[in-house]
């Protein structure tokens, strides 16, 4: 029980897979974790590059943009600005994580323990991750999206499919559904999907219906607005789907290439609402899992101290003034708030007691806890179990920037009783991918007349669009739809704050 | 539970590869105005190796909608003084600055390493000799492969399958060959039959028609074909570029070293671009003398001036080697200016008799003093008898040149591609 799993700095593959077992000893029997099947994959500081230029993923499909992170990364990594993780890991089935070959023993340890358990829990189990994404399918589709957009480059031509990824990739963060109802998406069946179309298409081939004169098209009566809106859906704030089943003139294939990314967008977007949580989870997990191995003697004094060492650089959280702050820091959050949580429920104070009457005492943890990480994500689990105490510790604030205000910016909340929950909403809601992202929606098309696409944006608080980046996206915007498209800036009382209208660019010019 | 434990250190690399050509492709003119500014501020030697170039992301960016100013609200950690109610000044304060989510790493400017191969790529990419005519087809060069048919004979791995299989199916036919069909449908007969007369007939018959199948084989030998490949002569234009460069003892070290970094440049990009391209050196102070590429760049020399002496060499040269209406004949000569008065009507007569008419293009580089512009001095005896040359029609191009960092400039006004910028009067 007490052999060590390694000695010193120097690991081999037996060595990870005894580390990996004392892991998973520790985290199914005492964490009662559940996960995905294992894949681990050691791999280079260049292997690690590359796949930070395709957003963590082990293939994707080919495009500039990622060449251009890649050098940006390369460059950064060369000089010594940025260091690489020491892991990736992806949320797929079986999960695979990343270890880069530099670390010690003692830091693939702690990698395992942190992605392949903490991380692989966290996917397996949390409800958006459930929800949205499809971790058996996501390689395979991935593989699919790759050589369809291959396919499509070789028939027509790589110009016309990067235009296509362009415009796509611009708008990419528009392209997510935000409310469930539809059915879960089955990533293997879109492969098949694709197939079938394009099977049935050339089946059903005829080359002689293209020269049938076509008769002179029904005069449409104008619809209602109320019809109209039906018909197409109306209001749609996932802008990429409404390309895809409404853009009058895009060629299948392009509509193919908007709905891959659209899918991509939507399998990244769970990870953007659980930040805070799903570091949080991975690294109260990997610490556990390190004290306990520690306590079995399984690795050394030595061993830990180095471990506590990086852990303690992993949760830093340097305050406002400081010269290296830039935001609350996921891992530091998301720890603290599993640590205090840990606290509340096995030795609660009077205060918590009366904050959190659902979990204070209730002396079962690990329970607690993976209900926790299974039913929330940042914004509500900032608002549910932020407690006082970790606001204190933290010594949060709330600051209220008014550019109208000319006394400056006022300080709104602090870390007292009476600030408390202000503080908390407040924080909550910055931890809210539906208030950060711009809300944007199609709200009409003028169908009987030029074909104008129209959006709104419903600005929050004054804040509106930059408008360089503006005109760029509703170019791209416009070159799909083909015809011109309107944005419109209303505040919540419908006031027009300001208008863009776009043409799209004729075809070959843009080539 | 199952741990798949996977090395993937040995994998290829370069996944990335593709992704920067394309990136490079896209980025292309900002990377090359990168690439020629790095260049001037380098040394000649390291032109070629590559590095480091910083272009302006603007034309590499990827839009989003993204929001800003308004009213913000944010949480921050770590409180020492503030009560509510307080106000904080807005701009110095470290307070103030902070950045939202996100807003961190701008990348206004893009820095990133490019490799050997791709600065010089960049850098010559849109240079070229003028008026390459006179393609003429080389005896010795014929790297052109391409498909001639079929033949009997060949490599194993230049078999045609198809055609093979095609002529094997006809020879079967034409021979009557029995098919896999035939011969189960008789054992299934052979089988079935109840009566033993018909069945011992049955059996001669299946006998036969194997004893046919063995005969006649499935494929022969003379079935095979190959697929023939033929070397096709490609024509080729051969240029022939002549460096004449003045080392006598008026040339000051500033002036030598600026001369030979034009030729140097000259050099790496004949030597990268063109494949079939000659380059004779010839170095003169009152006598010519050819001489190869080491000497040329780097023998030390000295002597007074006669200007005539290297292109008579030069017309001899070509006179022996070179027929001008089979090679396309290019000259870059590079000088101080100074010539003793009485050489320059042979110099003219050499140039507008015999050197002008046979070559393509020349080029004149008059190197001079750092710091003295040469516009402000009256023009050297060789630069007013090279320019009354030019405006009487000659194909003369003239440049001058006193500091290094207009030594790509210049080379590379000479050599631009013409179809993009007609040449310009120079100066």
């Amino acid at each position: 029980m007490t052999e060590r799993l390694f000695e010193g700095a120097d690991w081999d593959f037996h060595t990870l897979q005894r580390i990996t077992d004392a892991c998973e000893e520790v985290a199914l029997g005492d964490l009662g974790l559940d996960v995905y099947p294992n894949q681990i994959e050691v791999i280079t500081a260049e292997q690690m590059l590359d796949a930070y230029s395709s957003v963590g993923m082990p293939l994707f499909y080919k495009h500039w943009s990622f060449g251009k992170h890649f050098a940006y990364h390369e460059a950064s990594y060369r000089k010594g600005l940025m260091g690489l993780a020491y892991e990736i890991v992806i949320n797929s089935s079986p999960c695979i994580s990343y270890l880069m070959e530099e670390n010690t023993a003692t830091m693939q340890t702690l990698v395992i323990a942190h992605a392949a358990f903490g991380h692989n829990h966290f996917f397996k189990n949390n409800y958006l991750f459930k929800q949205w994404t499809d971790a058996d399918g996501i390689l395979d589709y991935l593989d699919f999206a790759k050589n369809y957009v291959m396919q499509c480059e070789e028939r027509y031509g790589r110009t016309e499919v990067e235009r296509t990824l362009d415009a796509a990739h611009a708008l990419m963060s528009h392209g997510i559904d935000r409310y469930p109802g539809k059915k879960k998406l089955d990533l293997r069946e879109e492969e098949k999907r694709a197939g079938r179309r394009r099977q049935h298409e050339e089946e059903v081939f005829n080359d002689l219906w293209r020269t049938v004169p076509k008769g002179a098209s029904k005069t449409r009566t104008a619809i209602s607005l109320e019809r109209r809106r039906k018909l197409l859906g109306l209001p749609q704030e996932n802008l990429l789907y409404f390309l895809e089943k409404s853009a009058p003139r895009l060629a299948p294939w392009q509509r193919e290439l908007l709905r891959i990314v659209r899918h991509i967008a939507q399998y990244f977007y769970p990870q953007s609402q659980t930040k805070v949580m799903n570091e949080g989870t991975a690294t109260y997990v990997h610490y556990r899992i390190m004290t306990k191995l520690h306590q079995q003697g399984r690795i050394t004094d030595g061993n830990f101290l180095e471990f506590l060492g990086s852990h303690t650089n992993v949760v830093f959280q340097p305050e406002f003034d400081d010269q290296r702050f830039s935001g609350f820091n996921p891992y530091a959050l998301g720890f603290a708030m599993m640590q205090d949580i840990e606290r509340i429920v096995a030795s609660p104070s009077d205060e918590d007691r009366e904050w959190f009457p659902d979990i204070a005492g209730k002396n079962d943890v690990m329970g607690v806890l993976r209900d926790v990480w299974a039913n929330y994500r940042d914004e509500s689990f900032i608002a549910q179990f932020l407690s006082p105490k970790l606001m204190r510790n933290l010594r949060m604030f709330h600051l209220h920037d008014d550019p109208e205000e000319r006394a400056g910016i006022r300080v709104d909340a602090i870390h007292d009783e009476r600030g408390f929950r202000r503080v908390r909403r407040e924080l909550a809601r910055q931890h809210d991918v539906g208030y950060i992202d711009a809300n944007i929606e199609v709200v009409d098309v003028d169908l009987s007349g030029d074909r104008r696409l129209i959006l709104h944006h419903r600005v929050i608080k004054g804040s509106q669009l930059n408008e360089t980046d503006a005109k760029r996206v509703l170019q791209h915007l416009a070159d799909l739809w083909t015809y011109d498209v309107a944005l419109i800036e209303v505040d919540a009382n419908d006031k027009v704050l300001r208008e863009y209208v776009v043409s799209p660019r004729p075809i070959t010019a843009a080539a | 539970m199952a741990i798949h434990i996977i090395d993937r250190r040995l994998n290829p690399g370069g996944k990335s590869l593709e992704n920067r050509q394309r990136f490079l492709r896209r980025a292309k003119s900002l990377v090359q105005g990168a690439v020629k500014k790095t260049s001037q501020e380098r040394d000649i030697k390291d032109v070629l190796e590559g590095g480091e170039v910083t272009i302006p992301l603007d034309g590499m960016h990827e839009p989003r909608f993204r929001r800003e100013g308004g009213t913000r609200d944010m949480v921050l950690p770590g409180n020492k003084k503030f009560i509510e109610g307080d106000y904080l000044q807005r701009s110095g304060q470290g307070s103030a600055k902070d950045s939202g989510p996100g807003e961190g790493d701008s990348e206004d400017a893009f820095r990133f390493v490019l490799s050997r191969d791709e600065f010089v790529d960049l850098f010559l990419d849109d240079l070229e000799l003028p008026d390459l005519a006179k393609r003429k087809i080389a005896q010795t060069e014929s790297d052109g492969i391409q498909r001639a048919g079929y033949t009997t004979s060949g490599s194993p791995a230049n078999i045609s399958v198809s055609r093979t299989v095609r002529r094997a199916l006809a020879r079967r036919i034409a021979l009557k060959r029995p098919s896999k069909d035939e011969i189960d449908e008789l054992e299934a007969a052979i089988a079935a039959s109840t009566d033993e007369d018909e069945r011992l007939e049955l059996v001669a018959r299946l006998e036969k028609l194997k004893a046919k199948t063995k005969r006649i084989p499935f494929i022969d030998p003379l079935d095979i074909r190959y697929r023939r490949y033929e070397k096709v002569p490609r024509p080729v234009a051969q240029a022939v570029m002549f460096c004449l460069m003045d080392v006598s003892g008026s040339m000051s070290e500033h002036m030598k070293d600026l001369a030979k970094r034009f030729y140097m440049l000259l050099y790496v990009f004949l030597k990268r671009r063109y494949k079939h391209v000659e380059i004779v050196f010839i170095r003169h102070t009152d006598r010519a003398e050819e001489v190869d590429e080491q000497t040329f760049f780097y023998g030390p020399a000295s002597g007074g001036t006669l200007v005539s002496s290297a292109l008579q060499a030069m017309h001899e040269i070509v006179r022996e080697r070179f027929n001008p209406s089979d090679w396309n004949i290019y000259a870059a000569q590079a000088s101080d200016g100074d010539n003793s008065y009485s050489d320059g009507e042979l110099t003219g007569l050499l140039l507008t008799e015999k050197i002008l008419p046979v070559c393509q293009f020349f080029a004149y580089l008059e190197v001079g003093e750092s710091g003295g512009s040469a516009f402000d001095l009256s023009d050297s005896s060789l630069w007013s008898l090279y320019e009354r040359l030019r405006n009487s029609g000659a194909p003369l191009s003239m440049r001058k040149v006193s500091e290094r960092s207009e030594i790509f400039p210049v080379f590379h006004d000479l050599f631009q591609r013409r179809d993009t910028a007609q040449e310009k009067a120079a100066p």
